[in-house]
């Protein structure tokens, strides 16, 4: 689960480290408002949104006087915003966060993320920060210090000495960076979070450390433990399908394609997928229905899947374990009833109880196509698909 | 021979008298496993399945002598179970609970460490469907009967795409030594290649198939290992040729974060490593046939 800038930064000042004085604003004259209680003469105005690179998008806007910082905050909310991060659809700004402007000296680039392939969690920092760290590491990794932290023992001072050295800091600031570097790792400790950025982390004129951009994201699996930080979700920056599977137990990811899967395992799912576009084909989605696919899921998946209405034809492909053909069979065959379909539907079942479930399917009198395997699903779904798409465009 | 279990393997399960635990325990039974109890805390001294029901895994092992464990606790005390199986010397731990917190799971591979190699537990999971060793013992949730006794070694990070391979292999008559499920989540208790180890041990063992997704390095990493240390050849399907890039697929681990995680690149590095592909998943039961008809 990601959070909002605004959150990230709370929350790590509550672990000691410095922020730039700012406040939260939901229309432009809040805007105005936070501005005025801020003071000075220099104001950044964010778009919060769930996404990096908002600079470019025009989601970030430096402003130097009251009238321009509301009309900063006209031209950002309510607006969707498109980076590079958010795909072609972006992501709705309902919140802005009014920021004192910094006087920027240096900006330093500062991450703590989970690395699977040391299981554990890595320290990551750059004396050149504000840009991507995957572009500083594809054209200058050296340039790029990172530091494992050993969990049983947790992050050591001397590593975050060695780190605010690697990140070009003076002598006598170094005791400063070691107590942000301590607060950041009790922060991502401490929530169960998978990823904590700082970018860029700015060295002011006058010396101080300051965070000016924070990014946070958290283990889904830990939320049940981390409540506060579950209340934290803004659900108008996830996708809505993806948000009701997810609300229904079901994992869905929305795709650029036409063809509609329900597929049980993650696994299966991706390989299903695969299999459509080696038959010509493009899916529409990922959906796993998961291990208890009973009717009354079945029926849900069916409708999450045609909620998409690009979707040209549907394919189901369940290899049944622990679940029963004939139970799923009888799922699919009310959901079709329910539901009135208007496109074709592909059924492949395979494993526990497979003849009974054919004969479900076969004897329902719907017109369900069926395949026994992989290749032969995925070849009727595509086959399908452009037979649907040909009778939408004669008619 | 195969390799983790056997049927001799004396086997309790965690989560014993719980729903999920009860039906799968009886499963495996079924299935011929030799299932010895199960612990569930503060029902120690109770009967369930015709089985003692154990307050602690020491004193399952100390009056059972098991050996082999399966997880079913739900995720917020799955990490302490698998840890207390570890500490009372259980050799081998299937973790079948899914949701698992990375942080805790960090913990758990670094307990484990503590212990000299030789006494340490193998852990498999977690989120994954298990182990079975076809015709004599399963620790774990996959339909046992379409798993044919054989020379393949499977190991795969997906349940599902686990049993369309063995069913492939079965229509075709070609049998499994022992099918391995090592889970879809980022960190787990084995890799790929620390069940290659295994596999390249296992007399019975003469090829073996790796089902690989998207996301991390452990796939390309035991190619690496086969290059170096493995007689026996090696076939690999990898999944997700269309998941987009920084998309999660299902499993917490399959996500493409860097470069060398997509399914393309994964399949192109182990071609130059000598693992032979399996083009497409409904090509993994012919594209083992043909590599064992040339052997």
């Amino acid at each position: 689960m990601d959070i909002h800038e605004y959150q990230a930064k709370e929350i790590l000042e509550g672990y000691g480290v410095k922020i730039a004085e700012g406040g939260l604003a939901y229309s432009p004259e809040d805007a105005l408002q936070r501005a005025r209680e801020i003071g000075g003469s220099v104001w950044a105005v964010k778009a919060q949104i769930h996404s990096g690179a908002r600079g470019k998008a025009g989601g970030v806007k430096i402003c130097f006087t009251h009238e321009e910082v509301e009309a900063a905050a006209e031209s950002m909310l309510g607006k969707r915003l498109v980076t590079h991060q958010t795909g072609p659809e972006g992501k709705v700004c309902s919140r802005l966060y009014i920021e004192a402007g910094t006087d920027i000296e240096k900006e330093l680039y500062f991450s703590f993320l989970v690395d699977r392939t040391h299981e554990s969690i890595i320290m990551v920092g750059s004396a050149e920060g504000g840009m991507e760290i995957e572009d500083l590491a594809e054209n200058s990794p050296e340039k790029i210090k990172k530091i494992h932290i050993d969990p049983a023992v947790g992050l050591l001072d001397f590593q975050a000495r060695e780190m605010a050295f690697a990140l070009g800091l003076e002598a006598t600031q170094i005791s400063h960076a070691v107590k942000f570097i301590r607060g950041c790792y009790r922060a991502m400790r401490e929530l169960d979070a998978n990823m904590l950025e700082i970018n860029p982390l700015v060295v002011t004129k006058a010396g101080e450390l300051i965070t000016l951009d924070a990014k946070m994201g958290f283990d889904d699996n830990a939320l049940f433990r981390r409540q506060k930080v579950a209340e934290l979700r803004d659900k108008s920056q996830e996708h809505p399908q993806e948000m009701a599977a997810a609300d229904r137990g079901l994992s869905y990811v929305g795709l650029d394609g036409d063809i509609g899967c329900m597929i049980n395992g993650a696994g299966l799912a991706m390989a299903t997928m695969d299999m459509i576009k080696l038959a010509g084909g493009e899916p529409a989605n990922f959906l796993d229905v998961g291990g208890g696919a009973s009717a009354e899921r079945t029926e849900k998946a069916f409708r999450l899947v045609l909620s998409d209405e690009g979707v040209k034809a549907m394919l189901v492909n369940i290899f049944a374990g622990i679940n029963r053909c004939d139970w799923i069979a009888e799922g699919v065959v009310q959901a079709v009833r329910k539901i009135d379909m208007k496109i074709p539907l592909i059924v492949r079942l395979s494993g526990t109880n497979v003849e009974a479930g054919r004969k479900i399917i076969a004897e329902s009198g719907l017109p369900i196509i069926t395949a026994t395997t992989l290749a032969e699903a995925a070849e009727k779904a595509v086959q399908a698909r452009n037979e649907q798409v040909a009778k939408e465009g004669a008619a | 021979m195969a390799i983790l279990i056997n049927k001799d393997t004396r086997m309790i399960v965690q989560g014993f008298t719980g729903k999920i635990g009860s039906f799968h325990a009886q499963d495996m039974m079924n299935y011929g496993s030799n299932v010895v109890g199960g612990i569930t805390p503060g029902k120690g001294g109770q009967t369930h399945l015709d089985r003692p029901v154990f307050n602690t895994v020491k004193e399952s092992v100390e009056q059972e002598g098991a050996e082999a464990s399966i997880i079913f606790v739900p995720p917020a005390f799955a990490a302490d179970s698998i840890m207390e199986a570890a500490d009372a010397g259980i050799k081998y731990c299937v973790s079948i609970t899914d949701g698992i917190p990375t942080q805790d799971m960090m913990k758990v591979k670094q307990y484990l460490r503590k212990f000299p190699k030789s006494e340490r537990m193998i852990l498999t999971g977690p989120n994954c469907a298990g182990t079975i060793t076809p015709d004599q013992a399963m620790l774990g949730i996959m339909p046992g009967h379409i798993y044919q006794s054989g020379v393949v070694g499977v190991v795969g990070r997906s349940g599902t795409l686990g049993y369309e391979a063995a069913d492939q292999m079965r229509e075709l008559g070609i049998g499994i030594s022992t099918s391995v499920g090592i889970g879809g989540d980022p960190i787990n208790g084995s890799s790929h290649r620390d069940i290659f180890e295994k596999f390249e041990q296992d007399e019975e063992t003469k090829l073996v198939l790796m089902i690989g997704e998207i996301g991390g390095p452990q796939e390309v990493e035991a190619g690496v290992y086969a290059a170096k240390h493995m007689n026996k050849p090696v076939v690999a399907y990898i999944a997700g040729l269309t998941a987009p890039k920084g998309r999660r697929m299902g499993h917490a681990g399959a996500i493409i974060s860097s470069a060398g995680e997509s399914a393309a690149e994964k399949v192109e590095m182990l071609q130059d490593l000598g693992v032979t592909i399996a083009p497409t998943p409904s090509a993994m039961g012919e594209t083992i046939a043909k590599v064992l008809a040339k052997m």
